[in-house]
């Protein structure tokens, strides 16, 4: 017995009305067909757009046809964009914190912390200011800097902006992306690490988003971006980075060695002893990046699709493999793996791994692993020994070398295989130019980070210096610069 | 009865058996430190990704004791006799001389004290 059999064609009548305006169908304005809705929500499962069965043979859509799948996130791709934000965010508090705390010696580890913690608020609010527009906007037309139209997120809505997700609120893909924009500049504070004054830190930090990482970010990943090889037919240079291995990595990297050169050794580098005060710390912290780092990967596909698959299973081998790798480079090298070896390895896994994730097989993830596992370790172990600076925590060993090596290794391994995307605009240079492409991008990274923090550097030195006094150091940076110390007993 | 002094340096976990030892030659009370030194033994080298550390100070244990002087010889031969394993690093023991002892519940003073 049905609905229609006991009282007639009436609720019919009501149902259709009700189904009707669910779809978003006002009264006057044309009707999506059955297949149009069907077609919209099947473009949820496979990350599609899901106008675009609406569009007639010259591409354009009605006045007023819609469907409810049309400017809505959808729920599975913005809850795991919700999520990777949130494990983003993990990655630096406190997984980085944690990392490099347990490096430094005990006076130095609220240092470490406070920079952290400093870092974070400072970015946010950069980032709601300016920062987001500078980076996603498209208002100055320009392949190096957004615009300002999204400035206090004006605009930025719970709605995708379709530029950047069908899928993903926008507010979610800017509080994602403000996540990599706060770990960054935190990753520089490994190099110039126990010997950097607070104020100064955070002034660099200030200056350095401006000059070096909003253009960056914006050239790599902006709708326009002058990098962006895989969605602007028209980028300049045609070079891709999934998750940010130029972006975040040799940026930050490279700026770090610039940055610790300027500012010199630590006092009594090379003679007193200065161990990690905690590997036990270092160890959690790892932990808590290689999780976290799963969001900065498998989220950078902007989906809950394939490509984040892809991207979770080749972040998973890459690590492994690199922390692995790392130990045994150690046996044979001194006789004994230590734990700051795995450690260390698992990082530069995460870290090579980064600008390949999504583009590259399982196969492609090994290989990675192995050479993540070894070029990192031997310029921490020997580089830096025959030129005798002083990176502190290895932030140059690590992701400066890390970024370089994994954006030069993505030209080699990407295959569209694994990710259709790569067919867009990229069909022709794919496994032929696109390695020439990532040398272009590597060196524009590099003479802007360079460039950038060289002067950046020089000029917050003159004004108001970079060290703390000498006492200051002495006495560590906890007690001189935050007045607290990290353990009491 | 002239009080002495003991300062016994000895390896960490040597601590237990040298307890024991003195318990059992009539030594009731003594205060124990963490310390760390070094005499002739050498320290150890740790690497920390290229860095080498040449760890000098080694972790020992102090104790003081205060006794008569007529105890010293057996605490002494008791302190030895637990606290040694032949190798090196195995400690020292000074003894020193003592001006007063004074037990400050009851103000007690001199053997009394101990």
């Amino acid at each position: 017995m049905t609905i229609q059999n006991v009282l007639g064609w009436r609720p019919l009548v009501v149902l259709s009305v009700f189904w009707m305006s669910l779809a978003g169908v006002r009264a006057d304005a044309p009707a999506p067909t059955l297949e149009q809705r069907v077609a919209g929500l099947e473009a949820y499962l496979g990350n599609g757009d899901p106008s675009a069965p609406l569009k007639d043979e010259k591409g354009n859509i009605p006045e007023g046809l819609t469907t409810a799948s049309v400017g809505v996130a959808g729920p599975g791709h913005n809850a795991w964009l919700m999520t990777s934000a949130a494990l983003v965010l993990f990655m630096t508090l406190p997984g980085l914190a944690l990392f490099y705390g347990g490096l430094v010696r005990s006076k130095n580890v609220l240092s470490i912390l406070a920079q952290c913690l400093g870092i974070t608020g400072l970015v946010t609010i950069l980032w709601w200011a300016v920062g987001y527009s500078l980076v996603f906007g498209k208002g100055f037309n320009s392949p190096i800097l957004g615009g300002l139209e999204f400035s206090f997120l004006k605009g930025v809505t719970s709605a995708p902006n379709t530029d950047y997700a069908y899928w993903v609120s926008q507010n979610v893909f800017s509080m994602y992306q403000m996540m990599f924009a706060i770990i960054t500049p935190a990753l520089i504070i490994g190099a110039i690490a126990e010997r950097i004054k607070f104020s100064a830190l955070l002034l660099f930090v200030g200056a350095w988003m401006f000059i070096v990482y909003f253009p960056l970010a914006h050239m790599v990943w902006g709708v326009n971006g002058l990098m962006n090889g895989v969605w602007n037919a028209g980028a300049a240079i045609k070079a891709v980075d999934f998750a940010g291995g130029t972006v975040v990595h040799m940026s930050s990297g490279w700026s770090a060695l610039i940055l610790c050169m300027i500012l010199g050794k630590r006092l009594g580098f090379g003679k007193e002893p200065m161990p990690p005060h905690s590997m036990v710390l270092c160890m959690v912290g790892t932990g808590m990046l290689w999780v976290g780092w799963y969001g900065f990967n498998a989220g950078s596909a902007v989906a809950a699709d394939g490509v984040a698959a892809n991207a979770f299973m080749t972040t998973t081998l890459a690590t492994g493999v690199a922390a692995f790798v790392w130990a045994v480079a150690e046996y044979f090298d001194k006789g004994k793996a230590s734990v700051l070896g795995f450690c260390s390895g698992a990082v530069a896994g995460l870290v090579v791994v980064t600008p390949a994730t999504g583009f590259i097989d399982a196969s492609g993830s090994i290989i990675i692993g192995v050479a993540a596992g070894l070029v990192p370790w031997f310029f921490c172990t020997r580089v830096k020994r025959w030129f005798g600076y002083d990176d502190a925590l290895d932030t140059f060993g690590v992701h400066a070398v890390g970024g370089t090596l994994g954006a030069f290794l993505t030209g080699v391994l990407a295959t569209a295989d694994v990710n259709a995307n790569l067919n867009l605009n990229l069909k022709e240079i794919v496994g032929k130019t696109l390695v020439a492409e990532q040398c272009k991008a590597i060196a524009l990274t590099l003479v802007l980070s360079i460039v950038g923090t060289t002067v950046i550097a020089f000029v917050i030195k003159s004004l108001m210096g970079l060290r703390p006094a000498t006492e200051s150091e002495r006495e560590g940076l906890d007690v001189s610069d935050h007045e607290e110390k990290g353990y009491i007993y | 009865m002239a009080l002495k002094k003991i300062e016994a340096i000895i390896k960490p976990f040597k601590l237990e058996e040298v307890k024991e030892a003195l318990h059992e030659a009539g030594v009731e009370g003594m205060t124990v430190t963490e310390v760390k030194g070094f005499g002739r033994q050498k320290g150890h080298t740790e690497i920390y990704r290229g860095s080498e550390y040449t760890v000098d100070f080694l972790p020992k244990v102090k104790l003081e004791i205060i006794l008569d002087s007529a105890s010293v010889e057996k605490a002494s031969a008791a302190i030895i006799k637990a606290a040694k394993t032949g190798k090196i690093g195995d400690g020292k023991i000074f003894v020193l001389p003592v001006d007063e002892a004074i037990r400050i519940r009851t103000e007690d003073k001199g053997a009394k004290a101990i």
